[in-house]
C-alpha cells in the first residue's frame, strides 16, 4: 500500500508560482480560489532580514483532523493515503476548514469543501501531479514514502528536511528540503 | 520574537488573513442550543424534585414548552450556515464517532422528540386551566421523561462547547473547558429566561438566586479557561492575548464580562437587599451576555492560529 508524499527543495524553489497556475488550470479551480499557494515570509528588521519562500498545499496528513472532524464521512482517505472529499456527501458545514491547521481548504462554487488531491486522477495514470511536472526549477519531488527505492525516500534520507507545523500533530506528508 | 511579514500568492477568502467560515448563524445556534439545554435541565430537575402543584408556571410548563421552540430556531440558524443545504440529510446516513458535529447531529435527533414529549407532558398536566388539551391529570411517566430531558439537555449543553473544543487547529477553542463553560452559560441563560417568565415571586427569587450561582460557576470556568491558555505554549498565549490587549479585548470585557455578568449580578444583589425594584433588566442582560460570549468565542477562535504572525 503506497503512501504518497512530496518534497520541495527550498534551495531551488524560486517562488515563481508556476505550481499555483498549473494547479488552477489542471483542476479547473474556481476563479477566486486556490488549491495551492506560494507564501513569502520575511522575518527580522533591516539589515538583518531573512526571506523564506514556501510552495504550500494540503499536507495529506496521515492523522488528518479534517477526516475525523467530518460529520458525514465526505472527507476520507483514498488510495495512497490521499485525503479526498466526496462531493455527494459534503454538507458544506466547514468543520474541515476550521479543523485544518494548514488552512488548505476552501468552499467552492458548488458549496462543498475543496482542496489539493495530489492530482489523484493523474497519479492513477502514472503521471506526476501538475505542480510537480510544471515546476521549472525541478524543486518538487513526488513519490511513494513506503518505497525505499523511490527518489523521494532517497532524498529525504540524504537531505535535512522539515514539515510545516509538526506541533499540530497531524503527521503531514509534504516535506521541505533545507 | 522577530516580526514576520507574509505575502501570499493564491489567497482564499475563507482562510486569509485568518479563518473566516462561521458567522452569526453558528454563534446564534450555539447560544440557542445552550439556552434550550438550560431550560430542559432546570425544568427537568424541578419536575423531578417537586410535586407538580408546587411548581410555578415558568418551570412547570413554560420552560418545557419553549425548549423545543428555541432549539428549532437554533437548528434553523445552523441549517442556514450549511453551504450545501441539499445534503443536510447526509448527517443521518452515518455516525462518525470521532466527529463532534456527528455527535451533535445525533444528540439533536434524540433531544428533539424527548423535549416535545416533555412539553406535552408538562402542558397537559400543568398548563393553564381552561386551555384546550389540558387535562390536569397525571401524565404517565412525567418524572421519567423529565429525568431523560435533564440528561439529554446536559449532553446538548456540553456538546456546543466540545464542537469548537475539538478543533485542534485553533488554539483558542482547543480546550476541554469550553464544554463545561458553555454548559454553565446555557444554564444561566435558561435560568434568566425562566426568571423573565415566572409570575410567582417566591419562584422568581429562587430562580434568580440559582442564576447568581450559575453565573459564579461561569466566571470561575472563564477564569480557568484563560489560565489554561496563559500558561500554555506560544500559540495558546497568543490566543489569550486576543482578550488581553488584542482586538477582542473591548468587546469581551464590556459586552460579556461587564454587561452580561458583573452588572446583572450587582443589580440582582441590590434587588435582593430591596435597594432597587424588581425589573426585567438583569435577566435580559444575562441573556445578552450568553449570546455575546458565543459570538466572541466563535469570532476570536477563528483569528487564533498555530503560526503566530506579528
Amino acid at each position: 500500500m503506497p503512501r504518497y508524499g512530496m518534497a520541495i527543495d527550498l534551495r531551488t524553489c524560486m517562488g515563481c508560482a508556476a505550481c499555483v497556475v498549473a494547479c488552477k488550470v489542471e483542476n479547473r479551480v474556481d476563479e477566486d480560489a486556490f488549491r495551492c499557494r506560494v507564501t513569502q515570509r520575511s522575518r527580522g528588521e533591516f539589515p538583518n532580514v531573512h526571506l523564506e519562500i514556501l510552495s504550500e498545499r494540503c499536507n495529506q496528513c496521515s492523522d488528518a483532523p479534517c477526516v475525523w472532524n467530518c460529520p458525514t464521512g465526505a472527507s476520507h482517505y483514498a488510495d495512497g493515503g490521499i485525503v479526498l472529499v466526496d462531493e455527494s456527501r459534503c454538507t458544506g458545514c466547514k468543520a474541515c476548514l476550521a479543523a485544518c491547521p494548514y488552512d488548505a481548504r476552501f468552499i467552492n462554487g458548488r458549496g462543498v469543501a475543496e482542496k489539493c488531491t495530489f492530482c489523484v486522477h493523474r497519479v492513477r495514470e502514472g503521471l506526476e501531479p501538475a505542480c510537480v511536472s510544471t515546476c521549472p526549477s525541478r524543486a518538487m519531488i513526488f513519490g511513494d514514502l513506503e518505497d525505499p527505492s523511490s527518489q523521494l525516500v532517497r532524498v529525504l534520507g540524504a537531505r535535512k528536511h522539515r514539515a510545516l507545523k509538526p506541533e499540530a500533530g497531524t503527521k503531514p506528508n509534504v516535506f521541505y528540503l533545507e | 520574537m522577530m516580526p514576520v511579514d507574509i505575502e501570499v500568492a493564491g489567497r482564499n477568502a475563507e482562510t486569509f488573513p485568518v479563518l473566516h467560515v462561521w458567522g452569526w448563524e453558528i454563534a446564534l445556534y450555539l447560544f440557542l442550543g445552550g439556552l434550550a439545554a438550560g431550560l430542559l435541565v432546570l425544568a427537568g430537575w424541578a419536575h423531578r424534585r417537586y410535586e407538580p402543584a408546587r411548581l410555578g408556571p415558568a418551570l412547570g410548563w413554560m420552560g418545557p414548552l419553549l425548549a423545543p421552540v428555541v432549539l428549532s430556531i437554533g437548528m434553523f440558524a445552523l441549517f442556514l450556515d450549511l453551504e450545501n443545504k441539499w445534503n443536510v440529510w447526509r448527517f443521518y446516513t452515518t455516525f462518525r464517532v470521532a466527529a463532534p458535529m456527528s455527535w451533535g447531529a445525533w444528540i439533536l435527533i434524540l433531544v428533539y422528540p424527548a423535549s416535545l414529549l416533555f412539553a406535552w407532558a408538562a402542558w397537559s398536566e400543568l398548563g393553564p386551566a381552561g386551555a384546550r388539551l389540558v387535562t390536569g391529570a397525571p401524565f404517565p411517566l412525567r418524572r421519567t421523561i423529565a429525568g431523560l430531558n435533564v440528561a439529554l439537555g446536559a449532553a446538548l449543553g456540553v456538546y456546543t462547547g466540545i464542537l469548537l473544543g475539538a478543533l485542534g487547529a485553533r488554539p483558542l477553542w482547543n480546550s476541554p473547558l469550553l464544554g463545561p463553560l458553555f454548559l454553565a452559560s446555557g444554564l444561566s441563560a435558561g435560568a434568566a429566561l425562566l426568571v423573565l417568565l415566572e409570575k410567582e415571586d417566591e419562584w422568581r427569587r429562587r430562580l434568580a438566586s440559582i442564576d447568581l450561582r450559575l453565573l459564579g460557576a461561569e466566571g470561575v470556568l472563564l477564569g480557568l479557561f484563560f489560565l489554561a491558555l496563559a500558561t500554555g505554549g506560544q500559540a495558546q498565549r497568543a490566543a489569550a492575548e486576543l482578550f488581553f490587549g488584542g482586538p477582542y479585548t473591548a468587546v469581551f470585557w464590556v459586552a460579556v464580562a461587564f454587561t452580561g455578568m458583573l452588572l446583572p449580578v450587582w443589580l440582582e444583589r441590590l434587588e435582593r437587599r430591596g435597594m432597587v425594584a424588581h425589573t426585567a433588566v438583569p435577566p435580559v442582560l444575562i441573556l445578552f451576555g450568553g449570546l455575546a460570549l458565543r459570538a466572541v468565542i466563535v469570532l476570536a477562535g477563528q483569528a487564533s492560529q498555530w503560526e503566530v504572525l506579528l
